[in-house]
């Protein structure tokens, strides 16, 4: 079976497209502007400039407010979905997929109609006599876009987690003396909690990187560190420092993604179809 | 306890409302006579005759449906390939391919589009229909490899050693043999591919150039310009092709589980 012919395609295919644009991006990262190399830290000295700090801090703050919310919706969900009969569980997790299947700009833009000034909340709220209110373009608009598309990132895993657990637990934890309450705290939830740890890492992750959600929902008021880097390529062309950002940005991503979810990406993935 | 199972009920309701009022706001709106969002002026077809009139946006989704298919079949086919390399390879190697394999899927989107931007820049490679093609293989490929190898490591190893010794040529106890018991998971890895392909927007839009466009970048660039009741139409139209397909691979699901 020492076949490694197999290999050659895809090794040549992930060197060309996937290490070097990352070399590439490392290697703007360190250049200084202008014709050939020239080793310099300017970029990276410039993402902390306290502007820059700001973003990024702005992006974590937003991002860890999302997976929070997330996490208090979705555990509930996850638990439902996992105690349901078997036939009801899949068309439930069927019910779920499905808007994640639409585009996730669509999902995103279905949202400037609801919120926007004479959108449908507006119109509600004024048949109570309220006032308009201003809710499109606000930090809460991108909050909510943010939890709308990554909630489903939170349920799967958790709720795989849990349709695994032997219910004979529960029975044995409940023989023993121990409260309903006592026996979440004690039995489910720390058995759930790699589950946990995966959705909060699925839903933290596109919330800190995303520049769509805050451009459209927030109307570029709100700029993030994707808004950021998106700036710097497309517009400023300023791609030393654009490249300094990506770096910062994936180390944070892959450190905390080694941190939380050791390898176990591949089943998480696998509930979600 | 009824009480409880009624709230559950009521939660779970309150979720899916949720989940669903965007869209079908989206929808309802779609039939809308009117161009402002803000009044109802009756029942209507007028934004999906415009929508079949409108080039750009029917290139926009004659190149997603273009760019999923060919780049999920491309992926399928040098995914599963790569599969049976990897699971075939031992040590370091296989510890190197599998990480490799996981970087695109870990890395965050924009990162991934901007160094292929970077790239295709630096190989003067035009900006396109193909750069988004090749992209789009890149980040369907690991989705494929990954979906195979569980299905590689089931099979029984003698499985092969059998069909070589009954004399085939070791390609065709490939393509006889080993194939047709992984290609569940080349079709589930196709089937991630192809999705991915379509809801992807940040790759698509560093990667692109030349004004060609998928779906997801000619919504973009309409909904940052503010109102245009077309994208209602044509993602109504979406919706139902998404819930049509799934209600049926449900249906297809439900039938085979109940032969079993």
């Amino acid at each position: 079976m020492r076949r490694n012919w197999a290999l050659y395609p895809y090794v040549l295919w992930m060197a060309l497209f996937t290490v070097v644009p990352i070399l590439l991006v490392a290697y703007y990262s360190l250049s200084a502007t202008g014709l050939g190399f020239r080793l310099t830290l300017t970029h990276f000295a410039r993402v902390f400039e306290p502007l820059y700090l700001a973003v990024l801090w702005r992006s974590i703050q937003l991002a860890l407010v999302s997976t929070l919310i997330c996490f208090l919706l979705g555990y509930p969900v996850a638990m439902i979905l996992a105690g349901s009969p078997m036939r009801r569980q899949f068309s439930l997790i069927v019910l779920f997929v499905v808007p994640m299947w639409m585009n996730f700009l669509a999902r995103t833009y279905a949202w400037m109609t609801l919120l926007e000034k004479n959108g449908l909340i507006n119109k509600l709220l004024g048949l109570f006599g309220v006032e308009p209110l201003n809710m499109l373009y606000t930090s809460g608009a991108v909050v909510l876009g943010m939890v709308y598309n990554y909630l489903p990132f939170m349920v799967f895993p958790i709720f795989t987690v849990l349709r695994k657990m032997d219910p004979s637990l529960l029975e044995a934890s409940g023989d023993l003396g121990a409260s309903a309450h006592q026996t979440f705290l004690k039995v489910i939830f720390p058995i759930s909690l790699p589950g946990v740890l995966s959705g909060v890492t699925m839903v933290f992750m596109p919330s800190v990187t995303t520049f769509v959600i805050s451009q459209l929902l927030g109307g570029g008021q709100f700029t993030l560190i994707g808004n950021l880097i998106e700036q710097q390529y497309l517009r400023a062309y300023d791609w030393g420092f654009g490249s300094a950002l990506s770096i910062i940005l994936m180390i944070v991503i892959l450190l905390s993604m080694g941190l939380m979810s050791r390898g176990n990406a591949q089943e998480e993935m696998g509930g979600l179809l | 306890m009824r009480g409880w199972a009624w709230a559950k009920r009521l939660y779970l309701g309150l979720i899916f409302l949720f989940l669903y009022a965007p869209i079908l706001v989206l929808v309802l709106y779609s039939f809308n006579y009117s161009r402002s969002r803000g009044n109802w002026a009756g029942f209507s077809l007028r934004w999906y005759g415009e929508l079949f009139q409108d080039r750009a946006i029917m290139g926009a989704l004659g190149n997603t449906v273009l760019i999923a298919l060919v780049s999920a079949l491309a992926a399928a086919v040098v995914g599963t390939i790569a599969a049976i390399g990897i699971y075939n390879s031992r040590g370091w190697r296989k510890n190197l391919l599998i990480n490799v394999t996981y970087l695109p899927i870990l890395n965050p989107d924009i990162v991934t589009g901007i160094s292929l931007m970077l790239l295709f820049i630096a190989l003067s490679f035009p900006r396109g229909l193909m750069s988004m093609i090749v992209a789009h293989i890149t980040f369907g490929l690991p989705y494929v490899v990954i979906s195979v190898l569980p299905k590689l490591a089931q099979l029984d190893p003698q499985i092969f050693d059998a069909a070589l010794d009954l004399g085939a040529p070791p390609r065709q106890a490939y393509v006889k043999v080993i194939l047709p018991q992984i290609m569940p998971g080349v079709f589930t890895g196709f089937l991630l591919a192809f999705t991915m392909s379509v809801d992807d927007f940040v790759v698509s839009f560093f990667v692109t150039g030349d004004g060609v466009s998928n779906l997801a970048i000619a919504i973009y660039s309409m909904a940052r310009r503010g109102v245009n009741p077309k994208i209602n139409a044509v993602l109504t139209l979406l919706f139902i092709a998404v819930a049509g397909g799934m209600y049926l691979i449900q249906r297809q699901l439900n039938k085979s589980a109940v032969e079993l």
